[in-house]
């Protein structure tokens, strides 16, 4: 399992939020209803999406192929020193 | 109340109404607008109906002020539009309004008719000035070329022409002739000629010229001169440009001719003076007349402006209160006369939560009519199906519209709109996934509905923009969701953003670095251990030769999830539809086996992929290494297949979990059974009812329906049904369960492969926005110098021109109708029947809009 803790906790309790707590918290109204099962099918769409993106990512098979000089890009901006030698 | 789920209760209801109320409690019905009335007379003719009469006089009341209305127009007067809607006048006032526009279109025909006679007069006018002017110019020219051409001639011709000449008051015409005319005339014979002037359109000239030519044999002389400035057509208004002609010809036969040629033409002729001295006092009179004339012709423009200026102010409430006139009319005729004619019968469909309300509004017209006796509002038992209505308001209107655009629902069938509202802008992102892109449609889609009321007020023909107008939230909404999985996919215009750090570290050297060309990461050492924690890794964006392979193994499972998920949901909502319908036999028999059947192979396959993405990992040992990962579709093929496996590489298993290949088997097992359950046991159970329904009840002939119908489809304690119902035959029952069973399993596997295009739309989206990236904007990004700015600011005009035309506006487009065939191919066919229709109930709103429409059409 390569899946960190903080992460899936932070969006799930994220989309919980909206799709388990926001609902309890609607209004009474005519509406009422139509917000919930908004706001339900949202979280769960959106959960869902996030959810596979990161399974998708979270025991990778195949690594990235990169260019010489995306390597020496990389290395430059993005704070991955390339080593001497 | 009010909620969008099922559509509204309605109930057949019976109306009576005092004759006299009748007009104000239809009226008070119209402005509520929450009535669908029933047509009792439908056989008798709609000249034959009661309000025929008052009906015509709308019509001609209305014809009145379409004609003012065109006048309006025409002169550019802006019309009042306070948008407000006066209540339909009183039955008395009509004639009153009948009386103003009666008074209004005469006095405007009079003015017309005025100004129109005026015009002609004027043209006339004009037409004869301008042949004063030229004809004068003609006889002018035409001596000196005379002159000229007969000087080296003898000196007798000459002395003569001179003499001529010098005579020029008496025949100036001869000279026109030329010399041959000269020779030909004999001495002691009158040469007489005559001529005629007028004035004929200009492109019919060239004909009219060769017509006179051939008729006359050449012995007529023409000369024309064009009027410079276009004169305009009192019949019409139109510019038209004219020629001034003059035709000189010898004898009375050739002047009937021209003249008859001339009529033929419609050339206007004009009595033209032969004297020049007759001709500059015809201009003079010619000239003051057409001033004087000007003058009236001004105060006849500022009397017709004066009236449709005041007609103006009114015409809109004018307008209004007709249409509301005409629709009362048109109503009361749908409706019965009581034996008595004290009294009209109507029936009408209603909702059953607005009966209070309705009563409310009978009661306000029968106190404006002043009447005593108070109407009846009586609820009917019926066996035809309810219309359906939803009420809407403007948020969900345009998502029942586009549900309503496949099938308005059967009566109090669950409605798919209120999920659509939201699986309908995320199926939408799932293709169109990009933050920038998403941003531009969700600020678009803002923009209208922050400015709606404006933008609503100014009501245009302009039917694309009418169609985004109405679809604002929905826009707003699948530009929302398309940030929001642009973000997931890490696609801003084709570029990925680094928020948290990609989790793949490089630990090369340079001289690595130096020595090849491209370089793979391992996704054993380099990769941190857990993901990028929201979306992709940034990483993957400039993978640039692996990047697809990577995107479409994520994109294709996904879509499947989600797809497969999407069915499912569908299946569950027919559920609902039984057991609201207490459909117990289809609860059992057709919704059971179908969820069975779309979970032990599809969501299985789901599953498979989560087991996947969990079990294999390059860092594990040998049996679940990623060399081992087996492929999902494979497995599944040879699953449903029943074949065995291809042997696994050394090291590896064939399955991915212990006793895969009992479960499978035994998924499959059940899922064709399920089929024969689909197909057979939904219509035996129905033979057998109606066999013992049969014998229980014999003796009494036609008293079986109730145990029958009871169970069978939708009939049920809803109404629904009715009598027909139970005439179905068996074998209608059975081919129509054999076709709804096959096409629900074949359409199972293909609607899961369809879902396939929520992968291939957002890989060509994606690889779109790349190519407009590379192939454009980079271009402009490098440049150097100041050179490089205006190469960049032309560059990213294009690039943005590109951005919005085609990758937001046509593949917008593109996954919208994707979307939409989704939704309502794979997703409602699971539960959704749609034979319903709408309620249309009586209201006056409906009807003034609509009426506005077909006038600007």
């Amino acid at each position: 399992m390569g899946a960190a803790f903080f992460p899936v906790l932070f969006f799930t309790a994220l989309w919980g939020a909206v799709g388990i707590g926001m609902p309890i918290m609607t209004p009474k109204g005519p509406h009422q209803n139509l917000i919930r099962c908004i706001l339900m099918l949202t979280a769960a769409c959106c959960w869902l999406f996030w959810l596979c993106c990161y399974m998708a990512q979270m025991n990778p098979l195949i690594g990235p192929k990169l260019k010489r000089d995306v390597v020496a890009m990389i290395g430059r901006s993005w704070d991955m020193k390339i080593v001497d030698g | 109340m009010g909620s969008l789920f099922r559509s509204e209760e309605m109930a057949l209801c019976q109306l009576f109404l005092q004759s006299e109320a009748a007009y104000a409690c239809v009226s008070e019905l119209g402005e509520l607008g929450l009535v669908q009335f029933r047509d009792l007379n439908p056989d008798v003719n709609a000249f034959q109906r009661k309000f025929v009469n008052e009906v015509r006089r709308c019509d001609e009341m209305e014809r009145k002020l379409r004609y003012l209305e065109k006048e309006i127009k025409k002169d550019g007067i802006p019309m009042l539009d306070t948008g407000e809607s006066p209540e339909a006048p009183q039955p008395r006032e009509m004639i009153d309004l009948e009386a103003t526009f009666e008074k209004l279109e005469n006095e405007l025909r009079e003015v017309n008719q005025n100004a129109e006679a005026l015009k002609r007069n004027f043209l006339e006018l004009t037409e004869l000035k301008h042949i004063l002017r030229k004809t004068q110019v003609f006889f002018d020219e035409s001596v000196p070329t005379v002159y000229q051409s007969s000087v080296p001639r003898s000196s007798n011709k000459y002395r003569r022409l001179l003499q001529m000449a010098d005579n020029q008051n008496e025949d100036e015409q001869a000279q026109l002739l030329g010399e041959e005319a000269v020779r030909a005339s004999q001495p002691g014979q009158n040469l007489k000629l005559g001529f005629v002037a007028g004035v004929i359109l200009r492109e019919r000239l060239p004909a009219f010229e060769r017509m006179l030519w051939r008729a006359c044999r050449g012995n007529v002389f023409l000369r024309q001169a064009m009027i410079e400035t276009p004169l305009e057509d009192p019949t019409n208004g139109d510019q038209v440009h004219k020629s001034v002609f003059i035709i000189f010809f010898q004898g009375d036969q050739l002047k009937t001719r021209v003249k008859k040629i001339c009529e033929g033409f419609r050339a206007t002729l004009y009595p033209c003076p032969e004297a020049p001295a007759d001709r500059r006092e015809m201009a003079m009179g010619v000239m003051t007349r057409i001033e004087d004339l000007n003058t009236v012709l001004g105060q006849t423009q500022d009397h017709r402006h004066r009236v449709l200026v005041a007609a103006a102010k009114n015409l809109k409430n004018w307008f209004v209160k007709v249409r509301k006139i005409k629709a009362i009319y048109h109503t009361l005729n749908l409706f019965n006369l009581d034996v008595t004619q004290k009294c009209l019968i109507a029936e009408c469909w209603v909702p059953l939560l607005d009966i209070e309300t309705i009563q409310l509004a009978l009661r306000r017209g029968t106190e404006r009519s002043g009447s005593s006796v108070p109407p009846i509002l009586n609820r009917m038992q019926t066996f035809e199906n309810p219309p359906t209505y939803n009420r809407t308001n403007k948020f969900t209107k345009a998502f029942q519209a586009l549900i309503d655009a496949y099938g308005v629902a059967s009566y109090r069938e669950m409605n798919p709109a209120p999920y659509t509202i939201i699986t309908f802008p995320f199926l939408f992102a799932v293709m169109f996934g990009d933050l920038g892109h998403g941003a531009i449609m969700a600020l678009f889609g803002l923009w209208m509905i922050r400015k709606e009321k404006g933008l609503a007020a100014q009501k245009t023909d302009n039917e694309i923009w009418n169609i985004f107008f109405g679809g604002r939230y929905i826009i707003f909404l699948m530009g929302v969701f398309s940030m929001y999985t642009g973000m997931i996919y890490n696609d801003i215009f084709s570029k990925s953003l680094n928020i948290f750090g990609s989790h793949w570290q490089m630990s090369y050297n340079k001289s690595t670095v130096m020595e090849n060309k491209y370089l793979q990461l391992s996704p054993k050492e380099d990769y941190e251990g857990s993901p990028y924690p929201f979306g992709m890794d940034p990483i993957w964006q400039v993978a640039g030769s692996n990047k697809i392979i990577f995107h479409n193994a994520y994109k294709m499972k996904i879509s499947i999830i989600f797809g497969v998920i999407h069915m499912v949901f569908g299946v569950v909502m027919s559920w609902h539809n039984h057991t609201y319908f207490r459909n117990r036999i289809s609860l059992i028999y057709e919704f059971i086996p179908q969820l069975m059947f779309l979970l032990l192979l599809f969501f299985y396959m789901v599953l498979l992929m989560f087991i996947k993405w969990i079990k294999f990992a390059a860092t594990n040992e040998k049996p679940y290494s990623e060399a081992c990962a087996p492929s999902i579709l494979i497995t599944f093929i040879d699953m449903v297949l029943f074949n065995t496996p291809k042997p696994a590489p050394s090291g590896c298993g064939v399955y991915m979990f212990w006793g895969q290949h009992f479960v499978q088997v035994l998924f499959v097992l059940l899922a064709l059974g399920c089929i024969p359950i689909m197909l057979f046991a939904k219509p035996m159970l129905i033979m057998q009812a109606r066999k013992l329904a049969n014998e229980e009840v014999q003796p009494i002939a036609g008293a079986s329906s109730d145990a029958e119908t009871g169970g069978v489809s939708n009939g049920g304690p809803h109404g629904g049904g009715g009598p027909h119902e139970e005439e179905e035959e068996m074998s209608e029952i059975f081919i129509h369960q054999s076709i709804h069973t096959i096409e629900y399993v074949l359409g199972s596997v293909s609607h899961t492969a369809s879902y396939l295009r929520l992968w291939a739309l957002s890989l060509a989206h994606a690889q779109l926005a790349e190519v407009l990236w590379t192939m454009v904007l980079s271009i402009g990004l490098k440049q150097e110098g100041w050179f490089g700015g205006v190469i960049l600011t032309c560059v990213f005009g294009f690039w943005a021109i590109l951005t919005v035309g085609i990758l937001v506006l046509m593949e917008g487009l593109s996954a919208f109708l994707h979307t939409l065939r989704l939704h309502w191919v794979e997703f409602q066919s699971k539960f959704y029947k749609g034979q319903g229709y709408a309620f249309q109930p009586f209201s006056f709103d409906a009807i003034i809009e609509n009426g506005s429409a077909a006038v600007e059409e």
